[in-house]
């Protein structure tokens, strides 16, 4: 072998993710993983953003990710290191985010003995990754490094380790080319054709048809929802998204019902109730969207394409399944769309409409603002606000969220028209997300206004993440929609157990206006609802990373609300709308 | 797809051909314990070492739209190269084999050997107070071998589990 094929592990490890295509890593040094470090200090290629938790290196690995449609990259030392990783790795698992995450390993002789800063990482993350390799010799180093990106970005995307003992980036290891193809792992991705066939006949005699989308078709790529909203808008269709799927239909769209499920719309839920043909598409049939599965569309055939096998007929059976990836689903769909001769009922999908456009009436997401000055600011009104003042701007704007109510106050008053620039913690639900996420994104899209819509509970779990803003001069905005409480739990503990806020207080809560600036970073605060246009000017036209510490009503809810365990047609409105909160089973009661 | 709204239950027995790397098996029984899923029984070993792979045989129980799901999750673990429903995709061969050891004297362990011998099980140990029994056969002849032993002095059972292959020329 020549010289230049055996450079040491760390070497050879940088030059396969440079041939990767890497271009930034997030991570944290330790024992483990020194070698590497000072790999990293000889290169140009590879720029390394130094997190303060390696949690935060996940969440902005994540975010990269996410906006970006590459694969995101981080890098931790052995044992605290990787176990603090961990509930990043599983929020890119449930969320199918590629990440491929490098964690340092105390060397092979070691391993076993319990030795200092040792972990069975991959024992401890083999649920929580979508796959994880232990390398134990020289030779496997390059090979599993182009392998693993190749399972975190194939098929149904996710994070993928590598624990990388110390002798092995020491040692010196031979350099192998990136890989294109696997031996086993070789997801389907291209549709079958009787079944698209199938699934645009059904279509062809919908009557009440709905198109349900999810986060599927933001992993698809922009061209799968370009051709989404090509074909959405060529049946005449009503569209809805989950969550995960916002940005993949535009906002602004008559045929756009908002999103579904707990949180979501009225009209999008009772269409879902009321539908006689579901079409769904990179979406996975989550409890958040279903509701009670018994009562779940109970009258509609559906059609699924889903990538991953393993979601198709996993909690809702279907009539049509059609694995492969959504963009190339949603093209073959439209083309046997077309050459399907069958007409479309036009007067049905007519009543259809008239229907929807009823319960739309219902102006399910209204809200009361009062505008006389020193009136308290309603959460929904703030997120209105920074939207409208965010759309005047020509700058490409990203959102990331925290998790809470403020979380589904923005998937529902904030309009995204593309995919992409939307990251929120979906199916783990992990506050703490959003701060090391828009990092994340920032880091991407150096020139792009990047916001964190945030709970004041939330942001102070990877609040230390002001930290590398800071560092790196990312200019970061976080809205915090701060109602003093953990506004969810506290919405479930008034409607579910008797008004008993245990524990739900925000209790001593940093001045955030001063925590900013002991950051190095502007702290802004509005605390009536003639301050917040000020504030939000202010915040954007701000160059460096800002904390806008926005007070609104502690005691608002977030509406609609279906409750655990009640079906779509179950929703409670609330207060704007005046009906019964409807009791809630204790069935429903058990369910999170 | 096979009738996903069939509430009841079935068997299954699952083969999966997987890479005969560490953590492996760690993977389908982490997949089983960690989603609920049933294991009647399951037995890996290597099967093919010239390209490295083992055979893992699993018996799982589930309502028609679990089994499906299994078989989904286990297709999409990377290390497996094929998933094959034994149970779904036409005849097969079940079989295990059992070390019985029975202790007694006198009657009861002339009779031990008696019903040893109608199940044509063979001994494969013996003292003067004990027997150990090989057995190979399907599962409920082995429980119904077991049973029989229990009141002639059954002191412990080791089972290897099943391993199962297609009948005729199909592989897996
Ligand atoms: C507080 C809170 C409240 C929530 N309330 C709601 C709510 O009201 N409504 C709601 O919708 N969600 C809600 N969620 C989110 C919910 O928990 C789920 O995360 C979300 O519904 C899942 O979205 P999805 O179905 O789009 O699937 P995702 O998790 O985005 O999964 C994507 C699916 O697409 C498939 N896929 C991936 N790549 C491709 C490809 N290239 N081609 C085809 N398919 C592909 C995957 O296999 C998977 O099945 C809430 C979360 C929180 C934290
Ligand atoms: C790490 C973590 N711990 C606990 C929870 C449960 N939880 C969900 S929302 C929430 C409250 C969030 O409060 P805040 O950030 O202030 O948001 P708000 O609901 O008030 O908008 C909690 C504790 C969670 N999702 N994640
Ligand atoms: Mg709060």
């Amino acid at each position: 072998m020549s010289a230049e094929a055996m450079q040491s592990g760390a070497e050879v490890l940088l030059r396969a993710l440079k041939d990767q295509g890497v271009d930034v890593v997030f991570g944290y040094p330790g024992g483990a993983v020194l070698p590497i470090y000072d790999a990293i200090f000889n290169q140009n290629a590879i720029r390394h953003i130094l997190v303060r938790h390696e949690q935060g290196a996940v969440h902005a690995a994540e975010g990269y990710a996410r906006s970006t449609g590459k694969v995101g990259v981080v890098l931790v030392t052995s044992g605290p290191g990787a176990t603090n990783a961990v509930t990043g790795l599983l929020d890119a698992l449930m969320d199918s985010v590629p990440v491929v995450c490098l964690t340092g390993q105390v060397p092979t002789h070691l391993i076993g003995n319990d030795a200092f800063q040792e972990a069975d990482t991959t024992g401890i993350t083999r649920p929580a990754t979508k796959h994880n390799y232990l390398v134990k010799r020289s030779a496997d180093l390059a090979r599993v490094v182009h392998e693993a990106f190749y399972v975190a970005r194939s098929g149904r995307p996710g994070p993928v380790l590598i624990d990388l003992p110390k002798d092995i980036l020491i040692g010196r290891a031979p350099y192998t080319p990136p890989v294109t193809a696997h031996a086993t792992y070789r997801p389907r991705t291209e549709p079958d054709p009787v079944q698209l066939r199938r699934a645009a006949a059904m279509l062809k005699a919908a009557k009440r048809p709905v198109v349900y989308v999810g986060g599927g078709v933001v992993n698809a790529g922009p061209d799968a929802s370009a051709a989404l909203t090509r074909f959405v808008r060529e049946t005449g269709f009503p569209c809805t998204n989950t969550l995960m799927g916002l940005g993949t239909f535009p906002a602004s769209d008559p045929q756009f019902l908002g999103m579904l499920g707990m949180h979501g719309t009225y009209e999008a839920n009772l269409a879902m109730h009321g539908a006689d043909v579901l079409l769904a598409i990179g979406a996975r049939f989550d409890d958040r969207v279903t509701g009670r599965l018994a009562a779940f569309c109970p009258d509609a055939r559906k059609i699924h394409i889903d990538i991953d096998p393993s979601s198709i007929n996993k909690t809702v059976p279907v009539d049509v399944a059609i694995v492969g990836d959504a963009g190339r689903a949603i093209a073959g769909l439209a083309a046997a769309w077309a050459e399907d001769a069958a007409p479309v009922d036009r007067a049905a999908l007519a009543t259809w409409w008239r229907q929807i456009d009823e319960w739309r009436a219902k102006d399910c997401l209204r809200f009361t603002q009062d505008m006389t000055p020193g009136a308290i600011i309603k959460p929904q009104y703030a997120i209105r606000r920074l939207h409208e003042f965010t759309r005047a701007q020509a700058k490409d704007v990203f959102i990331t969220t925290e998790v809470g109510q403020h979380q589904m106050w923005a998937a529902q008053h904030f309009g995204f028209e593309r995919p992409n620039r939307w990251m929120t913690s979906g199916g783990l639900g992990t506050m703490g997300y959003g701060l090391p996420a828009a990092m994340g994104v920032q880091v991407a899209h150096p020139d792009a206004l990047v916001i964190d819509i945030a709970g004041e509970a939330s942001v102070l779990m990877n609040i230390q993440e002001m930290g590398t803003l800071a560092q790196y001069r990312l200019p970061v905005k976080v809205f915090i929609l701060n109602n003093q409480y953990m506004g969810m739990i506290r919405q479930w503990q008034e409607l579910l157990h008797g008004s008993r806020y245990s524990e739900s207080y925000s209790n001593a809560l940093p001045d955030f206006v001063k925590l900013a600036d002991a950051f190095h970073a502007t702290g802004l605060r509005a605390e009536t609802v003639d301050q917040l246009d000020d504030v939000i000017r202010e915040m954007l036209a701000s160059p460096r990373a800002v904390i806008a510490d926005i007070a609104v009503d502690p005691k608002e809810n977030c509406f609609p609300m279906i409750p655990s365990g009640a079906a779509h047609n179950e929703m409670i409105l609330g207060p704007e709308h005046e009906d019964e909160a409807r009791g809630i089973t204790d069935e429903g009661l058990v369910l999170v | 797809m096979p009738g996903p709204d069939n509430h009841q239950l079935r068997s299954a027995t699952i083969s999966v051909l997987v890479d005969n790397e560490s953590g492996v098996l760690a993977r389908v029984i982490g997949l089983f314990s960690g989603r609920g899923y049933n294991i009647d029984s399951l037995t890996v070993a290597p099967v093919d070492d010239a390209r490295g792979q083992s055979r893992i045989n699993v018996v799982t129980s589930g309502t028609e739209m679990v089994i499906e799901q299994i078989k989904a999750q286990l297709e999409r673990l990377v290390p497996v190269h094929r998933v094959a429903d034994l149970t779904r995709e036409g005849a097969h061969v079940a079989r295990e084999m059992a070390l019985v050891k029975v202790l007694g004297t006198g009657d009861a362990r002339v009779e031990s050997l008696r019903i040893a011998d109608s199940f044509r099980a063979r001994v494969v140990d013996t003292t003067i107070e004990s027997f150990v029994f090989e057995l190979t056969g399907a599962t409920d002849k082995l429980d119904a071998f077991i049973e029989l032993m229990r009141p002639l002095g059954l002191a412990e059972v080791s089972r290897t589990g099943v391993a199962a292959i297609a009948r005729g020329s199909r592989t897996i």
